[in-house]
């Protein structure tokens, strides 16, 4: 990502470890090096970077993991604002 | 990034691009069959059972049936047909040609980017066997594109889903690359009859849309998630199917943002913009002696100049020296490119500035650069949506007071010629 970094301390992402049954899908669907897995555990290792796209809380499988995801997309928002539903890339 | 040909995903670009259908996003009306009713429940159910909080609406999928009246034209890339237990499969290119650069080129502009489809189905690279790796795909071309010209040596199945012309990422942030279209072309395919395994590998971006459980729930097969970019693809084979970390994350080299640019430059010819444009030449057109067009060219297109000056710093200077423009917020990184550009040309142009002429300039160029930076959130691959909200809270009213303040000094100088 050459460090390239955005906004810190927003995102939605939550893990809950006791949940957790260490398949380590989280860690091979994430774009951005969010979770660690060690001892049979995931662990959030860089929150900042999350893009709360959703793909590790869809694929946990036991649920430990939750995110309001979405398209990190300022079109998106405006067209949720104005339509008043989801935010969705409609432009 | 989308035109590199070397990524699995174009990635967002599409995003703010090719709109899914008329009608609007892939789970508006447009869909709204029985079919996608049940497939909604079931979408529901999987998510329940994930725990997540994912959103409905983010995965009912696409129609059931492709749209009958979507014409898919001429598909240069087929070369032949590879005999299967279930008929011809086509055979497809592994190279690309120059009407498949043409196309990538007039996509990347901008133009026609909804209508740049591949039809689904089974196609075959090489000469597989019934144990040849499956690899599932958007039918976005741009994306098919990169996927069969970056398989080296490989013989594999392409399993093309339709994502109505999207590319991967998005899609599965829309939710027309889900569990239940992939399972829905396995068995349209016959995908089973054709393989003596039953797994697929999917494209990692495709994680957001694809909860690989249910793909296995719903047609046997188990979900692999492969690496982020296809050029990847021949080295995780060779490896059993691994992934470094290298492969499994997105990157935003210079070269992806330069890609980038053109679609974004391309708001300057956004009906939208004509609009502004015919707007601006007709205010300038009429003053209190009537109304005169050659005025209205020679005190507008300055105007018209000011703001290409501010979508350049916005839309082009922005993304090209994102890493390297303070802050964090794609609102601020723009909005100090607009005012670099601004006083530039402020100074340049000193002599035939007015007070207000270049208030108007040092405000306006800043704000709608801001503005047009803002809007490269979504062409990025590193942006949240909750940051992106936070930080539209902030610039918009910033933008809008900029914007403002712009517009009552252009009036301001008008005064009195």
């Amino acid at each position: 990502m050459g460090g390239l970094r955005y906004i810190d301390d927003v995102v939605t992402l939550q893990l809950d470890v006791t949940r957790c049954n260490g398949c380590g899908l989280c860690a091979d669907v994430c774009p951005r090096g969010v979770f660690a897995i060690a001892d049979r555990r995931a662990s959030i290792v860089d929150l900042g970077a999350c893009i709360e796209c959703g793909a590790c809380a869809l694929n946990c499988v036991p649920g430990a993991i939750s995110v309001d995801p979405g398209v990190g997309c300022a079109q998106a928002i405006i067209h949720g604002w104005l339509t008043g539903g989801e935010p969705s890339c409609d432009c | 990034m989308m035109q590199s040909a070397k990524e699995h995903d174009d990635e967002q670009q599409a995003c703010c691009g090719p709109a899914p259908q008329s009608g609007g996003s892939c789970c508006g009306s447009t869909v709204e069959s029985a079919a996608s009713g049940r497939q909604s429940e079931r979408c529901d159910a999987t998510t329940r059972e994930a725990g997540s909080e994912r959103r409905q609406s983010s995965c009912c999928c696409a129609p059931a049936a492709p749209p009958a009246e979507y014409s898919y034209g001429a598909a240069d890339y087929v070369t032949g047909t590879v005999e299967t237990p279930v008929g011809a499969v086509p055979r497809v290119s592994r190279t690309l040609v120059r009407s498949d650069r043409l196309g990538a080129w007039r996509v990347g502009w901008g133009f026609d980017r909804d209508d740049y489809r591949v039809r689904p189905g089974m196609y075959a690279v090489g000469t597989p066997d019934v144990g040849a790796p499956v690899l599932v795909t958007a039918n976005y071309k741009l994306t098919f594109d990169a996927l069969r010209s970056s398989l080296g040596g490989l013989d594999a199945w392409l399993l093309v889903i339709d994502t109505h012309g999207i590319n991967v990422w998005c899609a599965a942030g829309k939710g027309t690359f889900c569990a239940d279209e992939v399972a829905r072309v396995v068995h349209d395919a016959r995908l089973g009859e054709i393989v003596d395994h039953r797994r697929l590998i999917l494209p990692q971006l495709s994680a957001p849309g694809v909860a690989a459980h249910w793909v296995k729930q719903a047609c046997g097969f188990r979900v692999t998630f492969g690496p982020v970019r296809a050029e990847d693809l021949p080295a995780f084979l060779a490896t059993g199917m691994q992934a470094d970390a290298a492969m499994r994350e997105v990157t935003f080299t210079a070269r992806e943002r330069a890609v980038l640019v053109p679609e974004e430059l391309s708001f300057v010819w956004d009906r939208r913009m004509l609009l502004a444009y015919a707007g601006i030449l007709a205010a300038s057109a009429v003053d209190r002696d009537g109304v005169s067009l050659s005025r209205g060219v020679r005190r507008g297109a300055p105007v018209i100049g000011a703001a290409w000056l501010a979508l350049l710093a916005g839309g082009a200077a922005t993304p090209l020296a994102l890493p390297w423009l303070p802050g964090r917020a794609f609102s601020l990184k723009g909005a100090l490119a607009g005012g670099v550009a601004a006083a530039g040309a402020t100074a340049l142009l000193r002599r035939r500035l007015s007070p207000a002429a270049r208030l108007a300039l040092l405000a306006g160029v800043p704000a709608v650069a801001s503005y047009a930076a803002m809007n490269f959130t979504g062409a990025s691959p590193i942006t949240s949506p909750s940051g992106v909200e936070r930080e539209m809270r902030r610039a918009l009213p910033l933008q809008a007071a900029g914007g403002a303040l712009a517009i009552g000094a252009w009036l301001a100088s008008r005064m009195g010629r």
